[in-house]
């Protein structure tokens, strides 16, 4: 089967996954249905070549399934009634995202066809990747060579956002030595 | 161009989880939905028919090979994208802790 053929069960069962997991009344289904999608995602990497991504993804897959079940584990939680104000949202919502789809179609279009990209910047790097970097992985030569400075930002902006997340979580008894997740207020 | 539209509707899957839901951990989900939906279709941009993964073998044979820059700034991005998760998700615990629920229609005090 052709790589297009399979890209599009793959996108249909990710889009299926995710209606469901955002309609499933239980939290713990709901972020298992989301690691199914995720995985979708790492296949998909795989079926279009990005090696490195499709791992990459898998690794994501796993902390942020423990990262989300760490979110909601052990605490009590209350299935809300749906009003009728919240019904006609969905319903003026769900309109204005199809309209929004059919309108870009015509933007779609317009685009390259699949499979033919433009392919311009990374020419140079394709040509000349493994002489003036020694890397056999063009992807890795790209990241750690020609834009190491995007990978050092990465760095920063990982740290960074990691910094805030142990802020928000540190409480007063901790003194600020160990910010984990003390839940002891 | 399926592929292309169908990439478009689950970024508006993901938004339509974002605009309707009001827990909060299903707005975080409908977030990873969308980098999701962002992240493949950038590489579906780069995918070149027929040929092969960026890796350089042995006497040159794979001259055909996808483009490798969309892949390496995808990289950054689901790394990044980690970290705006744990981030999200402490804040829910947070909120968790001082009002006792996820329903954002609930969470009105936001002062202190």
């Amino acid at each position: 089967m052709p790589v297009e053929t399979w890209l599009i069960f793959i996108l249909g069962f990710m889009i299926i996954g995710s209606i469901i997991a955002l309609e499933l009344k239980d939290l713990l289904s709901a972020v298992i249905s989301i690691g199914i999608v995720g995985l979708g995602v790492s296949l998909a990497f795989l079926f279009l070549q990005a090696l490195d991504l499709a791992i990459v993804q898998f690794l994501f897959e796993i902390f942020a399934l423990i990262i989300l079940i760490r979110a909601f584990i052990g605490k009590e939680y209350h299935i809300q009634e749906p009003s009728r104000s919240h019904i006609v949202q969905t319903v003026i919502t769900i309109g204005a995202l199809l309209l929004i789809l059919l309108l870009s179609i015509n933007m779609f279009k317009a685009l390259p066809g699949f499979g033919h990209p433009i392919f311009s910047t990374a020419k140079h790097y394709v040509e000349n990747g493994g002489l003036e970097t020694g890397s056999a992985n063009i992807v890795s030569a790209i990241i750690l060579d020609y834009r190491a400075y995007d990978t050092l930002g990465e760095v920063t902006v990982l740290f960074t956002a990691i910094l805030g997340a142990l802020t928000i979580l540190r409480t007063k008894k901790s003194n600020g030595l160990a910010g984990g997740d003390h839940e002891t207020n | 161009m399926t592929v292309y539209i169908l990439c478009f509707t689950l970024f508006l899957v993901g938004i339509y989880g974002a605009l309707t839901k009001r827990d909060l951990i299903k707005i975080i989900l409908s977030l990873g939905i969308m980098g999701y939906a962002v992240n493949l279709m950038i590489i579906l941009f780069a995918y070149k028919e027929g040929a092969s993964f960026a890796i350089l073998v042995r006497d040159g044979i794979n001259s055909n090979m996808v483009d490798p820059l969309p892949q390496a700034l995808i990289l950054t991005s689901i790394v990044i994208e980690l970290g705006i998760t744990a981030m999200l998700v402490a804040l829910s615990i947070r909120l968790f802790q001082k009002y006792k629920t996820f329903d954002i229609t609930k969470i009105r005090r936001l002062s202190g």
